[in-house]
């Protein structure tokens, strides 16, 4: 199977002043990351707030500079390609349709807007693929006379997929599609969006915080914790069988619609992850409940994982 | 016996135009978490809110009953309002900055829940404020006091508002959506706390969520809401067994559940979109997305028995089955 997108040790970091007269900081938002996806597959990125996955996507988008490190698309390196060409090979649904439709502008014309920035597309060619993918998503050709506020939240995140889509692009990075949205229609847009990967052959790269929307979606899953990936493998090994604790707590944590089994003891502590006060040794370790001496000093390696994933734990 | 906290037909409209509940009633007992599930826009904080007469200006709330441990809430003055509210009932919301206030100390405003309600000296309220933040799970609570809100994580802010809520020993606790804000393994140390605060204190917990997970881990009693109405009222494991709603049915298809995920099959789903309900509105809000409806819909719906405590509004009998998909 082909790679749609290859990321070779991706790092990010960010200086911020902590304040008047304290040490500038360094926070360390993304650090060496490295993974490729093959051609129509989706891998499910996880985590929690602030460990770095949407600066990942933001990386990959080309939105940030990365402190180092590639990104490869069809072999091309993304960041020495121009914005219009980027464009053409990947596009974002970001998480809330609230904040990512221009209010001022008619769907349609939000959906025409990557064709126009384009400059090559003649208008007939724009209007009728801004009718077709209108149509592919599901919404009317009356919806795309309208304005983003006359739309529902499931609409709207309806025109962001056509917007993203309406280019052809190879690779769709879905920051927290469905997270804004409410459960019966959360089914409705992952639905569309499986669909839509099966029937235009698309390679999603799909970051939520959700881990049973990921196990549904994803055909591959890495788990995220202080800007490194701890792990990776095909979804149904990981989530059979995690390595990691952290991989464990997470999906320990999720509550699933099963009554009489209570609220899991997860037992991760306060000691809450601070991506600009990385802990030396195994960065989870102070909220790991099997550390050991090691754990502390010495921080762990990426080690294969059957099938085919990895994971950066001593203990695994 | 009555229950601590009953509701009976309340209506709230806003501006006079628009009903956001309509005749919803809702009963929580001394010591049990009574869980109001629906979506965005269903009326569940609106509910919330009107237990608390805390509506935005322009709301108006009317019904039948509503009581509090005997006590009519619909008859109580501002003044008598405000010496219930923070003391026999308490408050949390979902996003906890927005709670707490940025410019006091952790401290001063915990303490001053107490020293208003029940008098008594601020040394004695810090006390207690180190005492309520230790049983909720906050390392250093000494060192918190002195702390601004801004200089706590997400959890810990959650965790101050909880103890904040328990300083007067309430009666009942109002959690409206309280770790939706929050990471999953923050949400699951929240949820246990909260379990565990119900069963040493006897608290009762009206607790707010659109998480079916949440429901089934915590909730003794749920109630479904449903464009401003509960559809469905019932025991937890009742409710996950036979749900009767075609509403509660179709929610509960929504969800993915983990370990048990077909990913080549189509999540369940509910077509279309929450009406627009007007003035004059009649018969079951659900119809339009409903496969079972007919014209019959468009009537008074009767409130139907499926257990003896089990509810459900539709015209439909107990246990109809579910049309097999073509």
């Amino acid at each position: 199977m082909s790679v749609a997108i290859e990321v070779q040790n991706l790092r990010c970091e960010f200086r911020v002043n902590a304040g008047w007269f304290a040490p500038e900081k360094r926070v360390i938002a993304v650090d060496d990351v490295t993974f490729s996806v093959p051609a129509g597959s989706v891998l499910g990125i996880v985590g929690e707030s602030g460990c770095g996955k949407s600066t990942l996507a933001r990386l990959i988008l080309g939105l940030l500079k990365p402190t180092a490190g590639t990104v490869l698309v069809d072999g091309k390196r993304l960041f020495d390609l121009d914005r219009k060409a980027r464009a053409r090979l990947i596009q974002p649904v970001f998480q809330d349709p609230f904040a990512s439709l221009n209010p001022r502008h008619r769907i349609k014309d939000i959906v025409a807007l990557p064709l126009t920035a384009q400059g090559t597309f003649s208008r007939a060619d724009i209007e009728r693929r801004v009718a077709q993918i209108l149509e592919r998503v599901g919404l009317s050709a009356a919806m795309g006379e309208r304005m983003p506020s006359q739309l529902s939240g499931g609409q709207r995140q309806r025109a962001a997929i056509a917007r993203a889509l309406v280019l052809e692009p190879r690779i769709v990075i879905c920051d927290e599609p469905t997270s804004a949205l409410d459960v019966s229609v959360q089914a409705q847009i992952l639905n569309l969006l499986a669909d839509l990967r099966r029937d235009l052959g698309l390679t999603y790269l799909f970051i939520s915080h959700n881990l049973a929307v990921v196990e549904h979606v994803a055909s591959e899953v890495a788990v995220m914790y202080l800007g490194r990936f701890v792990e990776r493998n095909e979804t149904d090994a990981l989530f059979r069988a995690p390595g990691h604790p952290y991989t464990q707590a997470l999906l320990q944590s999720v509550l699933t619609p099963e009554p009489g089994r209570g609220v899991p003891d997860i037992g991760l502590g306060d000691a809450m992850p601070d991506p600009a006060n990385i802990p030396p040794g195994c960065r989870f370790n102070p909220r790991c409940g099997i550390a050991v001496e090691r754990c502390r000093r010495v921080a762990p390696t990426p080690m294969a994982r059957a099938p085919q994933g990895m994971v950066e734990c001593h203990l695994a | 016996m009555s229950a601590l906290l009953d509701i009976e037909d309340l209506e709230v409209m806003f501006g006079g135009r628009s009903a956001a509940v309509r005749g919803a009633s809702l009963q929580v007992e001394k010591g049990e978490t009574h869980c109001l599930v629906g979506e965005s826009g269903c009326g569940k904080s609106v509910t919330a809110l009107s237990i608390m007469n805390l509506l935005a200006r322009g709301g108006r709330r009317s019904a039948k009953r509503m009581s509090f441990a005997g006590t009519d809430l619909l008859s109580l003055s501002d003044r008598e309002m405000a010496r219930l509210r923070g003391n026999r009932i308490s408050m949390i919301f979902q996003e906890p900055m927005t709670s707490l206030n940025p410019a006091f100390t952790i401290g001063s405003q915990m303490a001053e829940v107490l020293t208003r309600h029940k008098g008594g000296s601020r040394t004695a309220a810090l006390e207690r404020a180190v005492e309520l933040m230790g049983r909720v799970g906050i390392t250093a609570p000494e060192m918190r006091l002195g702390q601004f809100p801004h200089q706590l994580s997400g959890g810990l802010r959650q965790r101050v508002m909880i103890a904040m809520a328990l300083m007067c020993d309430p009666e009942l606790l109002v959690a409206d959506e309280p770790t939706t804000a929050l990471d999953v393994t923050v949400q699951a140390q929240i949820l246990r706390l909260l379990a565990t605060l119900k069963r040493e204190l006897g608290l009762a917990i009206l607790l707010i969520t659109h998480d079916l997970g949440i429901v089934a881990r915590v909730a003794d009693r749920v109630s479904v809401m449903y464009a401003g109405e509960v559809v469905e009222r019932a025991p937890t494991a009742e409710l996950f067994r036979s749900p009767q709603h075609p509403y509660t049915r179709g929610l509960l298809s929504c969800v993915p559940v983990p370990g048990r995920v077909q990913r080549d099959r189509p999540l369940g789903s509910i077509p279309g979109v929450v009406p627009a309900i007007g003035p004059g509105f009649a018969g079951c809000a659900f119809r339009s997305r409903c496969s079972h409806a007919d014209a019959s819909c468009e009537r008074e719906i009767p409130r139907r028995q499926a257990g003896s405590a089990h509810d459900y509004l539709c015209r439909l009998a107990p246990q109809f089955s579910e049309p097999q998909p073509a």
